[in-house]
């Protein structure tokens, strides 16, 4: 079913290239193509459902956002993933898919929150996750994960407590598993145990 | 002749008993606590599971679980409390009347546990001073009890006449003082 769907997608749709994937087919699709070729998705293809929608940071290639999107076919019971490359790497914006289909307006929010990706068309682009006020993107490449000192989001609870959002202790973090073997022996732990709290990280 | 601690003798002292003032206070507080249960994660399952038959947590006298901080007295943080949450723990917390107890239930509300990361406030003594803090992840609902008998351990040595006062005034130097857990 997925190859002939291929067929048919890159025969009437010559701007999409097949993208390399481990499991279900999958398409490049340019950014101002996307609003046709998943209006086609959905009414001509079959593609009733829209699973998910998220993003990559390649970090310093260029282009460095790709919008993903993954759909499902009720009736065939097959899924499709569609990328489509963000062509400004500082704003990155892509059509949004609200008009098409109603399940993209939180998951757009949620992307636009975390990686910073603006949606045009959307109705109600704001922060889903962290609060409207915080300034960063969480998820892109160049944010750690113990995160950026910024004020808390109420003023009034900030100047009570002198409480702030500070930069989590990390602790030689992120924590593994090798994951083999029993479970007592194979608790999470730091990559690097060189340096904790009270010893600090060595400077490169 | 056994009892001999027990004062009050009916046919001695008829309806009359003579004791301190903080020793009834404190008594009456301490098998009347109303908890209000902050329930944000996995913690408030096992806080439910002790509220339940099994458990029981009405056999310590503290199961009037209130929904509204005007109607309770013992905030019990059970679970992961977010940077966008810090600012609703510490409304309701100002909300409710005192004298008043907060409980830090799991290794999330003592100190971030395991979420270190840029969303999590790592333990909510950052925000509300904390009365007793539970270890586990999430602690079994005998933790959690053992945690509200040494809260009324705790309520039954303060000094209540005098904290009428007292508590009044909160600044960051007592919050995190007093670890019982």
């Amino acid at each position: 079913m997925a190859e002939s769907d291929l067929a048919q997608l890159t025969e009437r749709f010559d701007f999409l290239t097949e993208r390399a994937s481990s499991d279900h087919l999958a398409l490049n699709c340019p950014a101002d193509k996307l609003i046709e070729l998943c209006s086609a998705l959905r009414d001509d293809f079959g593609y009733d459902m829209l699973i998910d929608v998220t993003a990559v940071d390649w970090d310093v290639q260029s282009p460095r956002f790709t919008g993903i999107y993954h759909f499902l076919s009720t009736t065939k019971h097959e899924y499709i993933r569609i990328a489509a490359d963000c062509t400004d790497d500082i704003n990155p914006a892509l059509p949004s898919l609200t008009g098409l289909y109603p399940a993209a307006n939180w998951h757009e929010r949620e992307t636009y929150d975390l990686m910073g990706i603006t949606y045009e068309g959307h109705p109600d682009l704001r922060r889903i996750l962290m609060w409207d006020s915080y300034p960063y993107h969480p998820l892109r490449k160049d944010f750690p994960l113990a995160g950026i000192e910024t004020p808390l989001p109420a003023d009034d609870v900030a100047e009570v407590t002198g409480a702030s959002v500070l930069p989590a202790p990390m602790m030689g973090g992120p924590f593994t598993s090798s994951g083999d073997g029993p479970m007592s022996q194979t608790e999470p732990r730091a990559k690097d145990e060189s340096w904790t709290e009270k010893k600090e990280k060595p400077v490169k | 002749m056994q009892n001999q601690n027990v004062a009050y003798d009916s046919k001695v002292e008829g309806e009359i008993i003579v004791t301190q003032a903080d020793a009834v206070i404190n008594w009456i507080r301490k098998h009347s606590v109303w908890p209000m249960p902050m329930g944000l994660a996995c913690c408030a399952i096992e806080l439910m599971a002790a509220g339940a038959s099994r458990f029981d947590i009405s056999r310590f006298g503290m199961e009037v679980m209130r929904f509204s901080p005007r109607q309770a007295d013992c905030m019990i943080v059970a679970g992961t409390v977010t940077y966008k949450m810090a600012e609703v723990v510490r409304r309701i917390y100002d909300q409710m009347a005192e004298p008043k107890w907060v409980v830090a239930m799991g290794a999330c509300a003592s100190t971030g546990g395991m979420y270190r990361s840029y969303a999590t406030l790592q333990g909510v003594d950052r925000i509300i001073p904390v009365d007793v803090y539970i270890s586990g992840c999430p602690p079994r609902p005998e933790a959690l009890l053992d945690a509200m008998i040494k809260l009324q351990d705790k309520i039954g040595r303060e000094n209540s006449a005098k904290n009428l006062t007292a508590r009044k005034a909160y600044s960051l130097e007592s919050a995190g003082a007093g670890k019982e857990s």
